[in-house]
């Protein structure tokens, strides 16, 4: 059923199909519309799930590591300063191997106190053990919610659907809502391998010296290496039931690209167009939207970056004191190649300031014309 | 002298904890656990915030608890326990009891934001607080429940505690939950039945402050950790009393011993003069007025034929 949605509505309605059982909620712009919706599906009835509205954000993620310790498919949602500070219990989900599935909106951290898109909250959390899926749109972000569950739950890691302030979750667009019957094909009920049982009682998280705590850290590392090929055998299901998939990364027009502009989120949307009007002005110019981040598909990106001789990163965040965190990742994973493209590194759009058709050009015409990259992150102002 | 004392507990050394822990002897904190535990259950799940009973309990691969076990973040007691329940009941499990069991700074500390937003929402748990009035897992630093008078490694030499304990069950009253009682290690039979009292009342929160001698951290020999915490409550020190709703005050015990009896014994107080001693008299003579003035219903412990400290 096609629906005009906002991007929070689009991650709503694919927690009600998943059939959620547990939902704590704690507001901040500008996720709150996404747990304003599941609070009424609640309170409806149309969805069978019990909402805990939590004191803190905190609370919020340590909410559903109970609850999905207790057997339980949950969800929550923050932003910006919110995810910063559940980040300990960030670890502590990927930590004790729990399948929970988070939306955050992409939000600038304070001070300046800005509520606009910027990824350096989700990017700030790379080693908290999530899985990290951006999305560009709205229906990519209903589709992603539901496959997010799947994933999370078939290696044991929780994930992070991640979409663009305002941009993206406040916009309104044309959203393919699967029926009910299909998503519970897709989606069976919850059957979890961690789950507290009088009947057969252990104990979880508890202390574990040196000489078995590296063990647990390599087993997460072997299941974040499984995340490619399982995502894709999602994705293979999910488009035959839905007819769409993404990919872990998506590839356009970089086979004999003279540039190729690296992008991620909503961006990507802009992106696409600036390539059409480019090629079509004559310009060789190829888009590498990074959909996941975490696991980083470096195979994927080697791949699609070898021939090519530049690449432009456009990160919308900065590792202040290094860079632009997607450029920093390409680069490493490009860095033992024989023959790899130089990586130019541009931030943009920090805060929410607009990252035009304009602002995407001036970077393919900047790169194209430079000999080299400079050391750092060039900061378009 | 030591003067001789028994009580009859008809509570077996099999049970829902097994021998193996490592709890320091005598401590206060584990005689609590196993006591609790055969009050409640097997159909029983504990969440257990960073504390000594985060060790207590075991390190992975074993357990000494025959009852599941949560260990979760320092602050974060009452918000996974209220998460846990959510699991237990959207699985169709109303049978079994969560409870939390935290240590006094993952209460009054650190963990009191998410307690209280678990219990302005009248969470369906038993939120136990085992208190041994310091952070004693981490070596005996100063928490907010650590009384006025006491030398800890954060208020240590002349900096002892200036300020006074804070009063975790006014807090709760604040939040008119069903019920809320304080216990102790050395009345088990009332808290045994304050743990029975409470499985019995399902639907909303249910705190107990269990007071739980710390040999360790107090400065007093390990035999010695029952004899103590029978003095705090003979002293007044840590009274016994329940409430119900917020509102309903009942009174469990009536103390007629002077402070002293109670302070001279612990190292941890052993710095003390007389002055301090007559101001700490003066306050807790001060609280428990206060608590005398709130009474509705006074069900004294059936008094067992112990003899008393000291006589």
């Amino acid at each position: 059923m096609k629906k005009v949605v906002e991007g929070s509505h689009a991650v709503s309605e694919a927690v009600r199909l998943a059939r959620v059982q547990v939902i704590s909620a704690y507001p901040i712009t500008p996720q709150t519309h996404i747990v304003e919706a599941l609070s009424d599906y609640c309170a409806d009835g149309s969805l069978d799930a019990r909402f805990i509205c939590v004191e803190s954000e905190h609370s919020a993620m340590a909410a559903v590591i109970g609850a999905s310790s207790g057997g339980a498919r949950t969800f929550t949602a923050t932003s910006g300063q919110g995810l910063a500070y559940m980040h300990e219990l960030l670890h502590w989900a990927s930590g004790a191997r729990l399948p929970i599935v988070m939306a955050e909106v992409n939000r600038a951290l304070a001070p300046g106190w800005n509520i606009w898109a910027d990824q350096t909250d989700s990017l700030s959390q790379r080693d908290t053990g999530w899985i990290q899926i951006y999305c560009e749109d709205a229906q990519e972000a209903l589709d992603t919610t539901l496959m997010a569950f799947r994933l999370a739950e078939k290696v044991n890691l929780p994930v992070m659907v991640i979409l663009d302030a305002f941009l993206l979750s406040h916009t309104f667009e044309p959203v393919d809502i699967p029926a009910a019957k299909g998503v519970d094909d897709f989606l069976p009920p919850f059957m979890p391998q961690i789950k507290l049982d009088t009947s057969n009682p252990y104990a979880l998280g508890q202390m574990v010296g040196p000489s078995a705590y590296m063990e647990m850290r390599h087993n997460i590392q072997a299941a974040m290496a499984c995340v490619p090929d399982v995502l894709d055998s999602i994705e293979d299901n999910y488009q035959q039931m839905f007819l769409r998939r993404y990919g872990a990364v998506e590839a356009i027009a970089c086979e004999d690209a003279d540039v190729v502009l690296a992008v991620s989120g909503s961006m990507a949307g802009t992106c696409r167009q600036i390539i059409e009007d480019l090629r079509n002005a004559g310009t060789k110019v190829g888009m590498l939207k990074v959909r996941m981040f975490r696991p980083f598909p470096g195979d994927a990106v080697r791949k699609i970056l070898q021939g090519v001789p530049k690449v432009a990163v456009v990160d919308r965040n900065c590792s202040l004191g290094a860079g632009g965190i997607f450029a920093q990742e390409i680069r490493s994973e490009l860095c033992n190649l024989e023959k790899r493209p130089e990586v130019y590194s541009y931030i943009a759009g920090l805060g929410g300031r607009d990252v035009s058709l304009n602002t995407l050009e001036g970077i393919c015409r900047q790169t194209l014309e430079s000999d080299a990259p400079s050391h750092g992150s060039v900061w378009v102002l | 002298m030591e003067t001789e004392c028994r009580t009859k507990i008809n509570s077996s050394d099999e049970g829902l904890m097994h021998p193996g822990h490592v709890a320091c002897p005598g401590c206060g904190a584990a005689i609590a656990m196993k006591l609790a535990l055969n009050a409640l259950g097997p159909k029983t799940m504990v969440v257990i915030p960073a504390c000594c009973w985060g060790i207590i309990a075991g390190a992975y691969p074993q357990s000494s608890l025959g009852v599941p076990l949560l260990q979760t973040a320092f602050a974060t007691a009452g918000a996974a326990a209220s998460g846990l329940r959510a699991a237990l009941d959207a699985n169709g499990d109303f049978q079994t009891t969560v409870m939390a069991w935290a240590g006094d700074g993952g209460t009054f500390d650190i963990g009191l934001q998410s307690l209280s937003g678990a219990v302005e929402r009248n969470e369906d748990f038993i939120y136990v607080c085992y208190d041994n009035e310091a952070y004693m897992n981490t070596g005996v630093q100063r928490s907010s429940a650590t009384p006025y008078g006491t030398r800890t490694t954060t208020t240590p030499g002349e900096g002892w505690k200036r300020s006074g304990k804070k009063n975790i069950m006014d807090i709760m009253a604040a939040h008119r939950i069903p019920y809320a009682a304080t216990a102790s290690i050395a009345f088990p039979h009332d808290l045994v039945r304050k743990f029975k009292k409470a499985a019995a009342m399902r639907g909303g929160t249910r705190f107990i402050h269990l007071f739980a001698s710390c040999p360790t951290g107090w400065g007093i020999p390990s035999e010695s950790s029952v004899s103590i915490a029978r003095l705090a409550v003979q002293t007044n020190s840590f009274p016994l009393y329940e409430i119900e709703n917020g509102v309903q005050y009942i009174l469990n015990y009536k103390g007629d011993l002077p402070v002293e009896r109670y302070l001279k014994r612990q190292g941890r107080f052993k710095h003390l003069l007389s002055p301090d001693i007559k101001s700490i008299q003066k306050q807790v003579d001060g609280d428990w007025q206060v608590l005398a003035g709130r009474v509705n219903q006074v069900n004294l412990l059936e008094q067992p034929a112990f003899a008393r400290e000291g006589e």
